[in-house]
């Protein structure tokens, strides 16, 4: 088995010598590989974070039958988190980590139903073709209640959310991500992301699937985009639609191939009648993208390419870079560096519901990858990619997924769902050289071949619980105010705990905990500040301590020096603070990683400066 | 009742939210996806050029998993699930004739790589139109594990033949 796995390894060196391959992938021997398997009995392992609770899913949506009740991404406001889910969604009150309590569970047949949240208004996304205007379950009989695109809640009672527009665009919403207006808190815009083609006029006026790109009356090829007055939700509608898939037909056909219209093609003699020219092969939609509000931008993970969209005018994107990788089978989701300096995409090989982690799987497709932007010229440059050190069965689904950045000071960290593969934490801060920090993972939800199935489930078939093929995993796992949450999709609701370790401190882990938001769209992503705190300080000296990045008896003299005044108040602290950074300012010069010494010396200034 | 009646039809429960073509097309499509399979696995047998091969390697790994989703869901719903040798005695949009597959396994070096991408990219607009079909057949594609594979379909195939006519236009001789 590793021998197969080396030499698609090498082959993939010989496509693309450029890129740097950071692991050595996949070990059986880690503790992942091999669990017991088993839905709520299997076996768990954890490193460097603990589980601090496990709920099943709710009642309503507690049974197996392919994808129809899965749990899809997460939501965060105050004290709640919003679940989605194939079938409706749940309300968590998350008061006590320990214990979360459901505040309330909707049901309403909406896949794939990812939420987000501001204020009282909760937007779902619908796609499937078995959505409703009504909700109900039995299918659309009448195309006239089908229901595509997004769905608003207001949410002002979580124990009894409203449902108050279905907002119906041309290609439904396999996922949406807000973007705040620019000036007016008032207004938001949402952008939606569907993969399928478009509706027929006759469904919903004015869409149109076609094949042409600059058809501007073609529905395909096109970011939709909804505009939501919040104190009026009833009044959201389609404005616009940004065409930024021009020009991105990826597939020049080859030279050979006769000009349209005269004659011959795909194994057509001379003469033969002509064949229609084929259809275009760039992307026609995104599957998500990834809003950065503050830094104006969104990263668009579009089947094909990933891109790079200015977003200082939400209702009019324009594209700026793009890249494509043909070893990403469908580039999926996108989060940005604080800094907004690098991408991590991921790549959802096997559409997120096959075992694409075994010991032969492909390492390049499947993974992340992470590029760097241009500062000035804001082009992509495509660095490593990033796969999961274990082997996973064929019995686990398991691919990257979604995730958000964990609020280290000066370093990249991503918490992530590999559905099967369970949750992984990783670091992109040297972007050739990704690497794990923490993980937990269970064994498979169904059992592993050979081992015996009872006679009862076997003859329920393949739908009903005990059965083979049952798809789960964590859909997304996020940072939310110094806890993780990872969404299950058959099992349920997971909350988290990173642990110190030698890859990421205590003073690390408080400075994280440090950060705390009133709401989260992981979609649209927050630009990350941190209070000025000695654990944030002390973030940039246990890093220069770990990475040998300032002399030993320097960082011991730095240590020194801010135990002692921690031990001050007032005054006193500000001024032994001050004295500390002009002595940091001379280290700069001579460091190992002068760069990081400076963001050390500035946080103790910025402390000083709050110390009064 | 679901299965098969004694003349060979689809039958289908009340109530259910598939339909006969949903059937149909998983079934055709495990045809469909094994013959594309058995094509993928002629490439790494002859040592198709590095870019081909990795193309063949990915197809092989996706659709293999894939066959096994579609048959968990035919068989879930206790319908009739086709095997991989099923592209034998099945014929759908796209698929290799005899004489095309005779033509295939006759090649070698970049005639081989040419024949298969060119294969390729005819069983790959096939599954697309598959696809098609499904989504014009009345109700069809609202159960969501069909909808959602049948996307996925559409999103994946349609990159890989961009891909596909790149590696055309780049083989040596064009």
């Amino acid at each position: 088995m590793r021998n197969t796995r080396s030499l698609l390894a090498l082959v993939a060196f010989s496509v693309v010598p450029s890129l740097l391959a950071a692991q050595t992938y996949p070990s059986g021997s880690d503790p992942r590989s091999g669990l017991k398997s088993g839905r709520l009995d299997g076996g768990e392992v954890a490193k460097n974070m603990r589980l601090v609770s496990f709920s099943q899913k709710p009642a309503q949506f507690d049974s197996a039958r392919g994808l129809t009740f899965i749990n899809s991404d997460l939501a965060f406001g105050g004290n709640y988190v919003y679940q989605g889910n194939f079938a409706g969604f749940t309300i968590w009150d998350i008061s006590n980590p320990v214990t979360p309590k459901i505040v309330s569970v909707v049901s309403c047949i909406t896949s794939q139903g990812d939420p987000s949240v501001i204020g009282n208004l909760l937007f779902i996304s619908a796609e499937g073709g078995g959505n409703r205007n009504d909700c109900a379950k039995g299918g659309v009989q009448d195309p006239k209640d089908h229901m595509a695109g997004v769905r608003i809640y207001d949410v002002s009672d979580p124990k009894a959310p409203r449902l108050v527009k279905n907002v119906q665009t041309c290609k439904g919403s396999h996922t949406h991500t807000i973007v705040p207006h620019p000036k007016d808190k008032g207004i938001v815009y949402i952008y939606i992301s569907g993969s399928g083609a478009a509706r027929p006029d006759s469904e919903v006026a004015g869409c149109k699937s076609g094949t042409d790109p600059a058809d501007e009356s073609n529905s395909l090829y096109r970011l939709d985009v909804i505009k939501v007055p919040l104190a009026n939700p009833e009044k959201a509608e389609v404005v616009t639609g940004a065409r930024i898939f021009t020009g991105l037909d990826a597939a020049p056909r080859a030279a050979s191939r006769p000009a349209r219209g005269g004659g011959g093609g795909r194994g057509g003699a001379p003469g033969a009648p002509a064949v229609p020219a084929p259809a275009p092969t760039g992307p026609r939609n995104c599957h998500d993208v990834t809003a950065y509000p503050a830094m104006k931008l969104l990263a668009g993970a579009c089947g094909s390419y990933g891109l790079l969209v200015d977003i200082s005018n939400p209702e009019k994107p324009k594209r700026i870079a793009e890249k494509a990788d043909t070893n990403f089978s469908l580039w999926h989701t996108a989060v940005f560096s604080n800094d907004g300096s690098k991408v991590v995409f991921s790549d959802e090989w096997g559409g997120g519901t096959s075992p694409m982690c075994q010991a032969n799987s492909m390492m390049e497709m499947g993974g992340n990858t992470i590029l760097s932007i241009d500062p000035k010229s804001k082009a992509y440059t495509q660095h490593a990619y990033y796969k999961i050190p274990s082997v996973q069965t064929a019995q686990e689904n398991c691919v990257s997924h979604n995730g958000g950045l964990i609020p280290v000071p000066g370093r990249d960290v991503l918490v992530q769902g590999w559905y099967q593969g369970g949750v992984s934490v990783m670091e992109f801060t040297d972007p050739d050289h990704p690497t794990e920090l923490a993980y937990f993972d269970r064994g498979s939800i169904d059992p592993l071949p050979g081992a015996d199935i009872p006679v009862a489930a076997a003859a329920g078939g393949g739908g009903g619980r005990g059965a083979r093929g049952t798809i789960g995993g964590s859909w997304g796992a996020y940072w939310w105010n110094g806890l993780i949450y990872s969404s299950e999709l058959d099992r349920g609701f997971d909350i988290l705990e990173m642990l110190p370790s030698d890859k990421l401190s205590a003073n690390e882990l408080a400075a994280a905990k440090l950060v705390r938001m009133t709401d989260y769209n992981p979609q649209s992503q927050p630009h990350l500040t941190w209070p000025a705190a000695f654990p944030v300080i002390r973030s940039y000296l246990d890093q220069l301590v770990r990475d040998n990045g300032m002399a030993t008896a320097r960082t011991s003299a730095v240590d020194q020096a801010l135990t002692a005044a921690e031990q001050q108040t007032g005054r006193a602290r500000r001024d032994a603070l001050n004295a500390l950074a002009k002595q940091v300012d001379r280290d700069v010069a001579g460091a190992k990683d002068a760069a990081r010494v400076k963001a050390m010396a500035s946080e103790i200034r910025r402390l000083a400066a709050a110390s009064r | 009742m679901s299965g098969m009646d004694m003349r060979g039809h689809i039958m289908i429960p009340e109530g259910a939210i598939y339909t006969v073509a949903d059937v149909e097309f998983m079934q055709g499509m495990i045809a469909h996806h094994a013959q594309a399979i058995h094509m993928s696995r002629m490439a790494e047998e002859r040592r198709a050029n590095a870019r081909v091969l990795r193309l063949a390697v990915k197809i092989d790994q996706s659709q293999v998993a894939e066959i096994r989703i579609m048959q968990d869901w035919l068989r879930g719903y206790g319908q009739v699930a086709p095997d991989t040798s099923s592209w034998r005695t099945m014929t759908m949009p796209g698929m290799l004739t005899p004489e095309q597959l005779k033509t295939l396994d006759g090649a070698s070096g970049v005639a081989f790589d040419r024949a298969f991408l060119n294969l390729m990219i005819q069983h790959h607009e096939g599954a697309l139109q598959m696809v098609n079909d499904l989504f014009a057949a009345p109700r069809a594609g609202q159960e969501v594990d069909v909808g959602v594979f049948a996307n996925d379909v559409v999103v994946v195939q349609t990159a890989e033949i961009g891909l596909m006519r790149q590696m055309l236009a780049q083989l040596p001789g064009n």
